[in-house]
């Protein structure tokens, strides 16, 4: 059995390494989303590297657990996942975005293996979770269903609809997480369509709710704990930094969508090898 | 005529019978059950038969995700919910994606009658037939209707099946035979015009070919009740043989039936051509038979277009 302390040091290391492939990803695509992938990091590494049953090598396994980013303009983290875990060849990185990639500008599940369900059009990961959780259970399956949500596509109605109808049908298999950096496109959710108070409003639709420090293996990796001993539907409210891990980019609204230029490439990946050095 | 059924309930009949045979079919409604006649299959089948309220985006995502899992997913609405609220849900989840679900949409056209424009399905066709992966299929009466139930089961893919609110007569035995992406002759009494309709259309054509023959004018009427992909190959041969063409649709005039069948004429065999459907217009609330004669859907309105079809493939010139 791995320990305690070696387990979240190999968790955290790898978020570092993800957010390394990220950066890379992006300068060489040229285009892309840093900001929401950056902030991802930590949850992305407990789900891929620790709490979800998968099998890399056989993708469409069907007792597999399922994982659908919602906030699809977050893909490069999911694909440097995938790419770790052995789902498809590290080289198909570099390809990202461009023709006849299997790496899309958002997820595309015909193309890349290990993408669950096509996304990248806010507001709709949750309802296709909860019928990916209402099929499995009469199926007979025990698979779990994961959904990552950003906290601006929580202003889709589309959410609060599948929020509602998760509790109704007693989804004890789907487990959301709401990767909660505090910034949309136009700028701080607060000052554009505040989701606050954003816990009770979980609350209110039948979910069981545990907030969390998003960038915090540990915390999240008892989180994970709490919500499979206490069943879904549950959500983690994860508290997340914007561009977390690059100085420049963190909290830093103009990074929801840009790619880094030369320097700020070669700044960004000093910065993130400091830290996957103290590990 | 033998007794006049709404296909919207055909639909639900043919739904519960299918759910008898295939254990792999589920129902997913968004409130409006009885309306679309899903109850019985709710009934029969309570642990594969859902209702999500009145949210229609959340009732294609969750049928996405249920249809990803291996299940055959019907689910139920009205069209213009179907096609207009949930359209994004449905394009780029459902299609995209290509996924196994079947979107059963009553109260197409403004045969729907006196709920008004808010209920009545009138751009439904046009937008389903523009998404990629989509079929769109439109059956005449309740026999072609549970016919085709059958049909897209057996089939893969996102479907669209148009069903209508009001009853009316059947037109077919339970000889007929449904096939997907073919048109049917109906009527063959002669090659004056071909009148290709769709849904209740096809009874009014029927009816307006006694008019037209009483006036010498012999037509053949097809009921294409697949409006994608269409019977490309039919229509060729039609517009061959009869040299012109009018089409019937409750549904506005773009985009749908007639728009379908214009693209495959003018690359393949251009003929003198009308379109019989809304122009361009909302319908409005009141009995439909009353509607269709106020909106230029009737008998008499379809006798015109191919009277004046037949003169323009004749080249006589009309006086405006």
């Amino acid at each position: 059995m791995e320990i305690w302390e070696e387990k979240v040091r190999r968790l955290k290391k790898i978020a570092w390494e993800l957010r390394k492939d990220v950066i890379e990803m992006i300068y060489r695509a040229k285009a892309g989303h840093p900001g929401g992938s950056l902030s991802s990091a930590e949850i992305i590494s407990v789900l891929y590297f620790e709490i979800m049953n998968i099998d890399p090598k056989n993708p469409a396994w069907e007792d597999r657990d399922r994982f659908i980013l919602s906030k699809g303009h977050s893909c490069p983290i999911h694909y440097a996942a995938l790419a770790k875990r052995g789902f498809f060849d590290r080289e198909h990185l570099w390809t990202l975005r461009k023709t006849h990639s299997i790496l899309q500008g958002h997820p595309d599940m015909k193309k890349t293996p290990g993408v669950d369900y096509t996304s990248g059009s806010l507001g709709n990961g949750l309802g296709i979770g909860v019928g990916m959780a209402l099929g499995l259970k009469m199926s007979n399956k025990r698979s779990r269903v994961f959904v990552l949500l950003g906290d601006g596509e929580c202003q889709e109605g589309s959410i609060w609809e599948a929020a509602m109808c998760a509790a109704h049908y007693k989804l004890d298999n789907l487990f959301a997480i709401v990767d909660y950096n505090g910034l949309e496109v136009d700028g701080w959710l607060r000052e554009i369509m505040n989701v606050e108070p954003f816990k009770e409003k979980w609350e209110a639709f039948g979910w069981k709710v545990k907030e969390v420090d998003g960038h915090n293996i540990e915390e999240i990796l008892n989180a994970f704990q709490w919500a499979f001993k206490v069943g879904g539907p549950s959500v983690l409210i994860a508290h997340t930094v914007k561009g977390k891990g690059v100085s420049f980019m963190e909290n830093e609204v103009e990074w929801h969508g840009l790619a880094p230029k030369e320097e700020e490439y070669k700044k960004a990946m000093e910065e993130l090898e400091k830290e996957v050095l103290k590990l | 005529m033998k007794k006049e059924i709404a296909t919207r309930e055909a639909f639900g009949e043919a739904l519960a019978e299918l759910g008898q045979v295939n254990p792999n079919v589920v129902v997913i409604d968004a409130d409006i059950s009885k309306s679309t006649y899903t109850t019985k299959f709710h009934k029969m089948f309570p642990d594969r038969a859902f209702n999500v309220g009145v949210a229609e985006q959340n009732l294609m995502l969750v049928a996405a995700g249920l249809a990803i899992t291996g299940k055959i997913v019907f689910t139920s609405t009205y069209a213009v919910f179907a096609s207009m609220r949930a359209c994004e849900q449905v394009r780029t989840f459902i299609c995209y994606p290509n996924v196994n679900v079947k979107i059963a949409a009553s109260h197409g056209g403004i045969q729907v009658g006196a709920d008004g424009p808010t209920h009545q399905g009138t751009e439904d066709i046009a937008i389903m037939r523009s998404m990629p992966n989509m079929k769109v299929i439109h059956p005449a009466d309740a026999v072609a209707t549970k016919k085709a139930v059958f049909a897209i089961a057996e089939d893969y893919g996102p479907t669209y099946l148009r069903t209508m609110r009001n009853p009316t007569p059947i037109i077919y035995d339970e000889s007929y035979k449904f096939k997907i992406g073919k048109g049917n002759i109906v009527l063959d009494e002669g090659d004056d015009v071909s009148i290709i309709a769709t849904g209740i259309m096809v009874l009014m054509a029927l009816e307006a070919s006694k008019i037209l023959k009483e006036k010498g004018i012999r037509v053949k009427v097809i009921d294409m009740s697949t409006i994608k992909p269409i019977d490309s190959e039919l229509i060729i041969t039609l517009a061959k043989k009869t040299g012109g063409i009018v089409t019937c649709e409750d549904h506005n005039i773009m985009g749908g039936l007639g728009g379908a069948v214009a693209e495959v004429l003018v690359e393949n065999y251009p003929v003198p051509m009308k379109r019989i459907g809304l122009k361009d217009t909302f319908g409005e609330s009141g009995d439909w038979k009353e509607l269709f004669e106020i909106y230029g859907l009737s008998p008499k309105h379809i006798v015109e277009a191919c009277i004046e079809v037949i003169r323009r493939k004749e080249g006589i010139k009309i006086s405006p």
